[in-house]
């Protein structure tokens, strides 16, 4: 079933209205002149209208998009001889984020990436996508493998953060993202880490300590979600798109703040309209990184991604 | 320097306190609700005499209690906090710096500097609940990096003293990417061979957990305090179940394999001391 958002209503009304118009005019065979045609090139330009004066809590929406492609989806678009490799060797396996070898052209590489569900079995199968302690020390087991094999290791992230449960706690889900955020920039081999949909505060950085982070288009990346700050800080949620406003959680501003290192274009109207197409610009976008990342020596790349982190955050005196 | 072991009251008081006395000289216990003497409890190290509750300790006051008399030298005392992201465009955020820092007379949630216990060096950083609920932001991120930078050049061990609400909202991602930094800094630490010890208060949570509170060689919890990612009150409302006895405390953390030790406040002065001299005996 396709979910439309209230900002996508009247481009989707513009679309199917002019669609009428050519059904028409077809079977009827009537020339409807030169007012249809014009109607067909202001299409896009509306379309661009719409789409690059969203709000940043619109931006979340879309991040949260039901037919957005997921990570596991790009993972099957771009890369092939996926080889999945399962299991924490501690206590499970988290389906809420995977990972294996795979291949991008002539190059080996580790991908590991987050899960959602299109449906409800699929959600319970992959917990709505909040990952356990199992899937950041998963996680930590491939990426040490992929060190090891002296691939690049490419993380893509969606996801709403780790899980707030009993089990996560007792297991202590806080040891498990520390330890990937010390281990991370241990490793000698290039990491791309690209935010695809939700970046959601420690659960997604616990993957993402690369030395490279792109964000998509209609992504966001936040310490705290617009629902949780608005609860806290202003106790309403009339007040969710104002804390989306006030937390700089999209791409440009994150590139601004140095947080990421650049944003991936979407087709118009945003990744669910074009998961093919988005998946091509995420490809391009992996192979360019990659070309420049696999070019530096394994020391190279400890220091620029300590320096890369170490440079973050503002400070006065 | 402070005693080590509660002393006795002379007169516990009962009630209320008597109106003839001085504003400030009795204080009610946070968790038995008795009455204790200002003084008494100071001298207890916070430690209530009648219920053993330990209550929060100010950055000074834990300095004064962790190191030889007069030997702590401060850290880069001057970083502050600034509104990098101007949050929600009306200036609230630099208003409640501001503010903060006149009532706690800090400068922002943690203190650093290097100091010795027993002569033997170590470089310390002490966060303060009373500052934004010690979250961290960019000036602790910075703070306890350079704290740590500056160990692993001078190679001296760290001890960090955590307590704090999680990641300082008003600072966005700036926040979150101070988990990231202060772990690099950590990592380096560890790769030139020298300890870190984490002494966890109440109330450990958020970033600081799911980063350099996690992280110590050795962890060290002060009795019952609070130690979470994710509050117990999410984890109630997300997942409507029942929370286990002790949840996400101290003792429940040592129960399951997290922590090295629960340390009674008056012992944590010769337990770190003791850390600190087999860690300077083989050198
Ligand atoms: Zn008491």
């Amino acid at each position: 079933m396709a979910v439309t958002l209230e900002f996508e209503k009247s481009i989707i009304e513009l679309e199917e209205k002019v669609a009428a118009l050519h059904r028409f005019s077809q079977e009827r065979d009537i020339d409807l002149g030169p007012g249809l045609a014009t109607l067909d090139t202001k299409l896009p330009e509306v379309r661009r209208k719409i789409f690059s004066s969203l709000t940043p809590w619109e931006k979340v929406q879309l991040a949260r998009h039901p037919q957005r492609p997921h990570p596991k989806d790009y993972v099957d678009e771009i890369f092939t001889d996926y080889l999945e490799l399962c299991g924490d060797r501690r206590y499970g396996d988290d389906r809420a984020i995977v990972g294996g070898f795979a291949r991008l052209s002539q190059r080996h590489v580790m991908v590991i990436a987050t899960q959602k569900g299109r449906n409800l079995k699929q959600n319970m199968d992959v917990n709505f996508g909040y990952a356990h302690p199992e899937g950041y020390r998963k996680a930590l087991r491939l990426m040490q493998l992929a060190d090891k094999a002296r691939v690049p290791v490419i993380t893509l992230v969606d996801t709403p953060g780790a899980y707030p449960g009993v089990g996560a706690a007792e297991r202590h889900i806080g040891e498990s993202i520390a330890v990937n955020l010390r281990e991370m920039f241990r490793l000698a081999v290039p990491i791309l880490s690209i935010i695809t949909g939700e970046g959601g505060s420690g659960g997604a950085l616990g993957i993402c300590v690369g030395n490279c982070v792109l964000i998509m288009e209609n992504a966001y990346y936040s310490v705290i979600t617009p629902e949780g700050c608005a609860a806290i800080l202003w106790r309403s949620a009339d007040a969710i798109p104002k804390a989306a406003q006030a937390l700089k959680l999209t791409g440009r501003d994150l590139l601004k703040l140095g947080v990421v290192d650049g944003i991936i274009p979407e087709p118009l109207g945003g990744a669910h309209r074009d998961p093919v197409g988005a998946a091509e610009l995420l490809k391009q976008a992996i192979v360019r990184q990659l070309d420049q990342l696999c070019a530096m020596s394994g020391a190279q790349l400890q220091q620029a991604r300590y320096d890369r982190f170490r440079n973050l955050g503002v400070v006065g005196v | 320097m402070p005693s080590f072991h509660a002393r006795p009251l002379q007169n516990p008081p009962t009630d209320s306190p008597r109106s003839d006395l001085p504003a400030g000289l009795w204080v009610k216990c946070k968790d038995c609700e008795q009455m204790v003497f200002q003084n008494i409890l100071e001298e207890a190290l916070f430690v209530c005499p009648h219920c053993d509750y330990h209550h929060p300790v100010a950055a000074r006051q834990r300095i004064a209690m962790l190191c030889d008399k007069n030997s702590f030298q401060e850290h880069d005392a001057d970083l502050v906090s600034v509104d990098a992201l101007n949050f929600a465009d009306d200036g609230s955020y630099a208003r409640k710096i501001k503010e903060t820092m006149t009532k706690t007379g800090l400068r922002d949630a943690v203190v650093c500097g290097n100091a010795t216990l027993n002569s033997l060096p170590f470089a310390l950083g002490v966060m303060d609940f009373r500052f934004f609920g010690a979250s961290m932001g960019s000036v602790v991120g910075e703070k306890l990096t350079r704290l740590i930078e500056w160990a692993t050049a001078a190679r001296y061990p760290v001890v960090i003293v955590t307590a704090s609400g999680g990641a300082r909202m008003q600072e966005g991602t700036l926040s979150l990417m101070q988990m990231a930094k202060t772990s690099g800094a950590l990592m380096r630490h560890d790769e030139a061979g020298l300890p870190f010890f984490a002494i966890l208060t109440n109330p450990t949570t958020g970033g600081v957990t799911a980063s350099f509170a996690s992280l110590g060689d050795v962890i060290l919890a002060e009795p019952k305090a609070l130690i979470g990612f994710a509050g117990p009150r999410v984890i109630k409302q997300t997942t409507n179940a029942e929370l286990p006895k002790d949840f996400q405390t101290s003792e429940y953390l040592v129960k399951h394999g997290f922590i090295d030790r629960i340390t009674h406040r008056h012992k944590l002065r010769a337990e770190l001391a003791a850390l600190l001299t087999v860690f300077s005996t083989n050198r």
